[in-house]
């Protein structure tokens, strides 16, 4: 407390620069890592970070997107929001595609950006780019500050706007000049966000109209995605799962809102879900759509999704009710609210004979797991990486294609938080950055990076922000050499016409789809791991799996694991895009 | 359908003209971030009016949407969730009142002068400027009004025409029933 009276009394005496007035404002909003790369436009807050250096550290990332995929990393598995730093121009436009993946996946973030003095905003400075216009769409919301009394109000603002209601991604520019002019600050000056109310509960009505809809329903599902995860209501879903014996099916971000081994919980659904997880929502009487937003990857056909079921749909962004699908029962309101309600009064439900054919279809047809002798199969070493981080304090991050749908079928996520994918947007190269962001949140957790060669190399720079900030992150790449899920649509809708989808040398046959997995692998990733000083192997038999899993997990430092496995190898099931569950390819 | 279920607005092919009222923080970018929501989500406006209210701090946005029941719910929603937008009212299923400005030059030789001014008065215009050769013309009024106007002048032959967008406000509420708040 005297330290804060200190402060109080220093500040009403001395006049601080808009760069200290910032950094002073991210420690009091509870910051203790900002991932930022400096440049003109950003210098006075570094040298703040730099003067700050006990309170915040200060990741330095090796691209800016880096840097942004690194502080979601971190929001997503603390679910505090994540800080970003960057300067003006190439800088700020670096950070376009984390902002809008931060966006689609309701990441809370705080993006600062330096600006040309404001003089000469609109000029066409030397690194001046309209910031706030390139990012209004993905942004949650935006702000150019003119004036450097204004920074504590609009910082307030901005972690307030990014953690409530349906969080999100808020940017922050900041012109040089203000960072560089003095005011006394007000540390805590009122809001001026009149239009702004994230608060929403449903009415004892409504939780009483989703009880009588469960009471009547022989055949309910619950249909549950990331609104679980960012309101905290993992405990109560899975109170409510438990009470009531109603399964759960999960989104790609809703992973680890119920543990993965449960009985109950039938795994992810949609596109690369499981058969049984699909039937059952095809089948369902009553769909509980909790913290979803129907979208086009769960639901292929909308016309055709769910088309017997009544829909409750439960979210806390108005604008989500009805956007896709109708809902017969829609209620705007934090879910963890709902579920806290209806676990008061909900109970068990005599759904043996619907459970009784969730199960059939389990056990025809499960997911398949095509284990062979003579090379590793993808589906294999994330089983086997599940076998050996089960039970311990494991976060796991993905890059997006095919191995980022094998992680999420065969990797079992128990909690939370653990998870962490690039799942609306779907940006390569995530996963590096993101595993770096959350080893940075959580030093005693294991942290690995299961990625494809393709998304790997697209951010492999970050390898060296591994390396100098000393962050044991595992990197497990599933390399097959090619871009594994387009590889996998050439196949099935182009005649399996290779269309720039191979990553090696284009005179090699398998540039035209000619050849076999033989020719020596490029690029090395063990000697590129190498020239960053960080430990690697390659493998490729089936032998190896297990002892270089166990090395790596072993290893007290970063590691790379660079598994080859065969490229021949499709995602299935998988509903085609815009197609139905009839129209499941199972081969 | 049963007690217990939302009324699923029909969605409704039908194609109508909505009025929507939104007040808005009167900061720099607000219009041009609304404009580009609108935009990237593809509704399309018909008219739109921007100006400041009784408040300095706020502006009042008029828009006229054409779209069914489900793309109006969309539109009233996405702009809600703009932060800096405080309050949006769909007013078309209230009693409003609604005026569109239009200041128009309309060739006139002298000999005519008489005869649009008839015309001018029976619209309760004015004439706002005189040429030797044209008139300037200013009516306001509701669409309907302004466009009877617009196709009484064009044998005159319009050489300009500019329209302030529509404007509307709800009626004053103490002779009506109920609150006002449409909470569907």
């Amino acid at each position: 407390m005297s330290e804060v009276t200190t402060e109080s009394r220093t500040s009403q005496e001395t006049p601080l620069q808009g760069a200290e007035i910032l950094v002073r404002c991210l420690i009091r909003h509870g910051v203790d890592t900002v991932f930022a790369y400096p440049g003109g436009a950003s210098m006075p807050i570094h040298q703040a970070l730099v003067r700050h250096a006990d309170r915040i550290r200060t990741v330095l990332p090796r691209h800016e997107q880096g840097g942004a995929f690194a502080a979601e990393g971190y929001a997503r598995s603390t679910g505090k929001p994540g800080v970003v730093i960057s300067t003006s121009g190439p800088g700020a436009t670096n950070l376009v595609t984390g902002l809008a993946d931060a966006k689609m996946d309701s990441v809370p973030l705080i993006a600062i950006t330096g600006q040309v003095p404001t003089s000469v905003i609109g000029t066409d400075a030397f690194q001046e780019t309209p910031t706030v216009e390139v990012c209004r769409a993905i942004t949650k919301h935006h702000y150019l500050v003119t004036r450097v009394q204004d920074l504590t109000r609009v910082l307030k603002e901005a972690f307030y706007v990014a953690t409530t209601g349906r969080p999100g991604p808020v940017l922050i520019d900041v012109p040089k000049d203000v960072q560089l002019s003095a005011v006394v600050p007000d540390w805590d000056p009122p809001m001026n966000l009149p239009g702004y109310n994230p608060y929403r509960e449903a009415s004892s009505r409504d939780i009483r109209r989703i009880a009588e809809a469960i009471r009547r329903a022989r055949r309910p599902i619950v249909y549950a995605g990331g609104g679980i995860i960012a309101s905290g209501a993992s405990p109560d879903l899975t109170e409510f799962m438990e009470k009531t014996g109603i399964p759960v099916a999960l989104t790609l971000t809703g992973l680890g809102a119920v543990p993965g081994d449960h009985y109950l919980c039938l795994g992810m659904l949609g596109m690369h879900g499981s058969v049984y997880a699909n039937y059952a929502i095809n089948e369902a009487d009553l769909i509980l759509a909790f913290g979803v937003r129907f979208d086009d990857r769960v639901t292929g056909k909308l016309s055709e999704f769910a088309k017997n079921a009544v829909i409750v749909h439960v979210d806390i962004d108005p604008s989500e009710i009805h956007k896709n699908k109708p809902a017969h029962i829609g209620v705007v309101s934090d879910i963890k609210y709902v579920l806290q309600e209806l676990n008061k009064i909900v109970q068990p439900g005599d759904y043996r004979d619907w459970l009784r054919q969730i199960d059939r279809w389990r056990e025809t047809e499960p997911l398949k797991v095509p284990d062979r002798q003579d090379c590793i199969m993808p589906q294999v070493a994330v089983r086997e990486l599940w076998e050996l981080t089960r039970g311990e304090k494991t976060i796991v991050s993905v890059g997006v294609g095919q191995h980022q749908m094998w992680v999420a079928q065969h990797y079992r996520f128990m909690k939370p938080r653990t998870w962490l994918s690039s799942s609306g947007l779907g940006a390569m190269g995530f996963g590096l950055p993101a595993a770096i962001g959350a080893q940075v949140a959580h030093p005693d957790c294991t942290v690995i990076d299961i990625d494809g060669d393709g998304s790997f190399l697209m951010n492999i720079q970050e390898l060296a922000t591994v390396y100098c900030e000393k962050l044991p992150v595992k990197m497990m790449i599933l390399n097959n050499q090619h871009l594994g899920m387009v590889v996998q649509w050439e196949d099935r809708f182009f005649e399996g016409r290779r269309a720039h989808t191979y990553l090696g040398p284009i005179d090699r046959p398998e540039a035209i789809g000619k050849g076999g997995s033989e020719t020596e692998p490029y690029p090395n990733f063990v000697e590129i791991a190498a020239g960053f000083g960080i430990k690697g192997r390659q493998i490729s038999a089936r032998s190896e799996l297990r002892p270089a899993l166990e090395e790596m997990l072993a290893y007290p430092g970063p590691y790379l694991l660079d598994v080859l496995i065969p490229y021949q190898e499709h995602v299935l099931p998988m509903i085609p895009s815009g197609a139905t569950v009839r129209d499941i390819i199972k081969e | 359908m049963d007690e217990i279920f939302d009324e699923l607005s029909s969605a409704g092919r039908e194609h109508q003209r909505h009025v929507i009222s939104a007040l808005v923080q009167n900061q720099p970018g607000v219009l041009a971030h609304i404009a580009g929501m609108l935009a990237s989500r593809g509704f399309n406006i018909d008219s739109l009016a921007v100006g400041e209210t009784e408040n300095p701090e706020l502006s009042r946005m008029t828009f006229v949407v054409v779209g069914n029941n489900r793309v109006l719910d969309q539109v009233r929603k996405q702009l809600e969730k703009i932060v800096t937008v405080v309050r949006v009212q769909d007013i078309s299923s209230e009693d409003y009142v609604e005026r569109d400005l239009m200041l128009i030059r309309v060739t006139c030789p002298p000999e005519r002068r008489s005869e649009i001014r008839e015309l001018v008065e029976i619209f309760r215009g004015r004439v706002v400027d005189v040429g030797r050769n044209d008139l300037m013309i200013e009516i306001s009024g509701t669409e309907k009004k302004v466009e009877a106007f617009i196709e009484l002048m064009r044998p005159y032959g319009i050489k300009e025409l500019v329209r302030s967008g529509r404007i509307a406000l709800v009626r004053s509420s103490s002779f009506r029933q109920g609150n006002g708040q449409t909470g569907s």
